[in-house]
C-alpha cells in the first residue's frame, strides 16, 4: 500500500512582476512511497527536491497534480482539513527551525499544543518523546545549549509528536558532522522500523542514500531521471544511482582486453565470481577498480573488469550468475557529491 | 531658588513627564503592536497578503513619520480639543504623544517579527498550527527580546517627545526647562532638568537591557 502518491506535480515560480521570467522547480513528478519505505530523492541544490517535499504537506501549493497522503488528496482540503491532515505528516528541517525561545521540553510540547493534546498529558507524552530520540536529560535545556545532532533529535521528537505515519525529511543531516550524521541517520532507521515510519527524505548526500534508502529517486531539472527500489535501480545498466553509489573513475582501453563495468547485488555481492571466471575459462580477469558495499536496501558491488578480448564466454557467464555488465561510463554527475560525502 | 523649591518644581515636572510617558507607552505598545503585526501579515507573502491593506499601511505609517513631532503636536490639535476636550496639560500632550509613536513602533514590531526564521514559521505551518497561534506562539513570542528592546527605543523616544510637549504648555520637565531655564535664564534649573532627564533615561534603558537578556535564548 502506498502511503504517499504523487501524480503529475508541477511548481513553477514567477518572478515578481515578469511573466516572462519563471522557473520551474517541478515539472511533472509522479512518485508513490510504500508504507514503511525510506524513500530518498536525490539531487544537486537547484534540482527542485526542496520544493517537491514542501508539496507533499503544502507547504508549496503545486500548480497542477495531485497529492495524497494516506490516501487524503492534500490539494482538495480546505484549511482545517488541511491543518488536521499535516499532524498526520511530520516534518524535520535542515536547519532544525526550533523555537529558540522554548526549552527542549517546551518544543516538544509546541508539537502537541499545537494538536490540541491536553495540558495535563502533555508532560508524560514530552518525557516519552525526548526519551524515544535519546535526549532524555536535557529536557531544560534551550536550543542555544546544544550540538546540531542535539537539535535534530529534538526536531524529530517534535516531528513525532502526533505520531504521524509520515516523516519528511529536508535535507536534515546537511548541516551535520559526519559523525552526527551517522547517529541522526540510525535513529531515522530505528524509528523506521519501531514504528513502521515511512521516510521520505530530500538530500545531496549519496552517503544518506547508502545508509538509509531503501527506495531512490535521483532528481534534476524538477525531474525524476529515474526513480524505484534500489535493488532494482542496480539492476539497470545505466543507472545513475548505481554510478553514484559505487564511482568509478572515467573509463580507460587496456591493449587486447575487453573493459566492462560489472554490478552485483543481493547474494551475488559476495559470490567468489571473478574467481569462478577465471579458474572456469582460464583467463586473468583483470579487476581495474571496484568495491561492495553494504546499502540499507541490499549488499551490492561494482566493479571494472578487464578480460581478455574476443570471447564473449566469461562475460555472457557473469551474466548468468545474475552480475549485470555495461559498457564502462563516465562519472555522472551526482557521483561528485558522493565521492565528498 | 531655594532647593526646596527647585526639588518641588523638579518633583511635579518628573511626575508629569512619567505620566505622560507612561500612559503613551501603554496606547503605543498595543496600538503599535497591532499595526505592526498587520503591517507584517499583510505583506506580499505574508499570512493574509492583501497588497492594498499593506500599502495603504505602509503609507499612513510613513506620512506620520515624515512630520517632525512639534509639527505633528500643533497638526493634530483640532483632534486632540475632539478626544480629551483640551489641547493644554499633560493629558493632551498624550494624544499627539501616541499618535507620533505608534508608527515609530509599529516599524520596530515589523522588523522584529520579520528576523523570525521563515523555516521556523513552516515548521509551525507543516505541524499543522492555526494562524493565531502562529503568531502568538511564534512570531510574538520569539520576537520578545526584539520587541522589548524596541519598546525601551519608544520609551526612550516619548521622553524626548514630551519634552516638546512643553512648549504647547504640555507640562514636564520640558516645560520645566522652557519656562525657567530658556525664558528666565535660570541656569540651576537648566541643569537639574538635564539631570533628571538623563537618570530617567539611564533607568529606563537599563531596565529595557535587563529584561531583553532574561528573554533572549538566542
Amino acid at each position: 500500500m502506498y502511503v504517499i502518491e504523487i501524480a503529475g506535480l508541477r511548481k513553477t515560480y514567477r518572478a515578481k512582476g515578469r511573466r516572462d521570467r519563471a522557473v520551474v522547480a517541478v515539472d511533472g513528478v509522479d512518485l508513490s512511497v510504500a508504507e514503511g519505505d525510506v524513500f530518498g530523492v536525490l539531487g544537486q541544490s537547484g534540482a527542485g527536491k526542496s520544493t517537491l517535499l514542501r508539496c507533499v504537506n503544502m507547504l508549496e501549493r503545486p500548480d497542477e497534480g495531485t497529492v495524497k497522503v494516506g490516501g487524503v488528496d492534500l490539494t482538495a482540503l480546505d484549511r482545517r482539513g488541511l491543518r488536521e491532515a499535516r499532524h498526520g505528516i511530520g516534518m524535520i528541517h535542515q536547519h532544525f527551525a526550533l523555537l529558540s525561545s522554548r526549552t527542549v521540553a517546551g518544543n516538544v510540547a509546541f508539537a502537541l499544543e499545537v494538536t490540541g493534546v491536553p495540558r495535563n498529558e502533555r508532560r508524560e507524552r514530552v518525557a516519552e518523546l525526548l526519551e524515544l530520540v535519546g535526549l532524555g536529560g536535557r529536557a531544560d535545556a534551550y536550543p542555544s545549549q546544544l550540538s546540531g545532532g542535539q537539535k535534530q533529535r529534538v526536531g524529530i521528537a517534535r516531528a513525532l509528536a502526533a505520531r504521524p505515519k509520515v516523516l519528511l525529511s529536508d535535507e536534515a543531516t546537511s548541516a551535520l558532522d559526519p559523525e552526527t550524521t551517522d547517529s541522526i541517520l540510525r535513529l531515522l532507521l530505528d524509528l523506521n522500523q519501531r514504528l513502521n515510519l515511512t521516510i521520505l527524505l530530500i538530500t545531496h548526500e549519496m552517503n544518506v542514500v547508502k545508509r538509509i534508502c531503501r527506495s531512490a529517486a535521483v532528481m534534476r531539472d524538477g525531474r525524476f531521471v529515474e526513480s524505484g527500489a534500489i535493488t532494482d535501480l542496480l539492476d539497470r545498466p545505466d543507472s545513475e544511482l548505481a554510478r553514484g553509489l559505487f564511482p568509478l573513475d572515467a573509463p580507460t582501453s587496456l591493449d587486447g582486453h575487453t573493459v566492462v563495468d560489472v554490478t552485483v547485488s543481493g547474494d551475488g555481492a559476495d559470490a567468489p565470481l571473478l574467481a569462478e571466471v577465471a579458474r572456469r575459462f582460464d583467463i586473468d580477469v583483470r579487476i581495474m577498480a571496484g568495491s561492495v558495499e553494504q546499502l540499507a536496501a541490499t549488499r551490492a558491488g561494482r566493479f571494472r573488469l578487464a578480460v581478455p578480448a574476443g570471447d564473449d564466454a566469461p562475460l555472457n557467464y557473469l551474466s548468468e550468475r545474475g552480475a549485470r555488465i555495461g559498457r564502462p561510463t563516465a562519472p555522472s554527475p551526482i557521483e561528485i557529491q558522493g565521492a565528498a560525502s | 531658588m531655594t532647593w526646596s523649591e527647585l526639588s518641588e518644581l523638579l518633583a511635579v515636572g518628573l511626575q508629569e513627564t512619567a505620566w505622560m510617558v507612561f500612559v503613551s507607552t501603554v496606547l503605543t505598545a498595543v496600538g503599535g503592536l497591532l499595526l505592526g503585526i498587520l503591517l507584517v501579515l499583510t505583506a506580499p507573502g505574508g499570512m493574509l497578503a492583501a497588497p492594498a491593506v499593506s500599502s495603504v499601511l505602509g503609507f499612513i505609517v510613513n506620512v506620520t513619520r515624515s512630520l517632525p513631532f512639534i509639527i505633528l503636536l500643533v497638526a493634530v490639535i483640532p483632534f486632540t480639543r475632539a478626544v480629551v476636550g483640551t489641547t493644554i496639560g499633560t493629558d493632551a500632550a498624550i494624544v499627539p504623544l501616541t499618535i507620533g509613536a505608534i508608527p515609530f513602533f509599529a516599524r520596530i514590531v515589523e522588523a522584529a517579527l520579520r528576523e523570525v526564521p521563515p523555516d521556523v514559521v513552516a515548521a509551525a505551518t507543516a505541524m499543522g498550527a492555526t494562524r493565531r497561534q502562529i503568531v502568538g506562539k511564534v512570531l510574538l513570542r520569539e520576537a520578545r527580546p526584539g520587541l522589548v528592546a524596541g519598546l525601551t527605543i519608544t520609551v526612550i523616544a516619548l521622553v524626548g517627545y514630551s519634552a516638546m510637549a512643553g512648549v504647547v504648555g504640555g507640562g514636564g520637565l520640558g516645560d520645566l526647562a522652557i519656562r525657567y531655564g530658556y525664558q528666565r535664564f535660570d541656569t540651576q534649573v537648566m541643569i537639574a532638568t538635564v539631570i533628571a532627564l538623563i537618570v530617567f533615561v539611564q533607568l529606563v534603558q537599563t531596565a529595557g537591557d535587563i529584561l531583553v537578556r532574561r528573554l533572549s535564548h538566542r
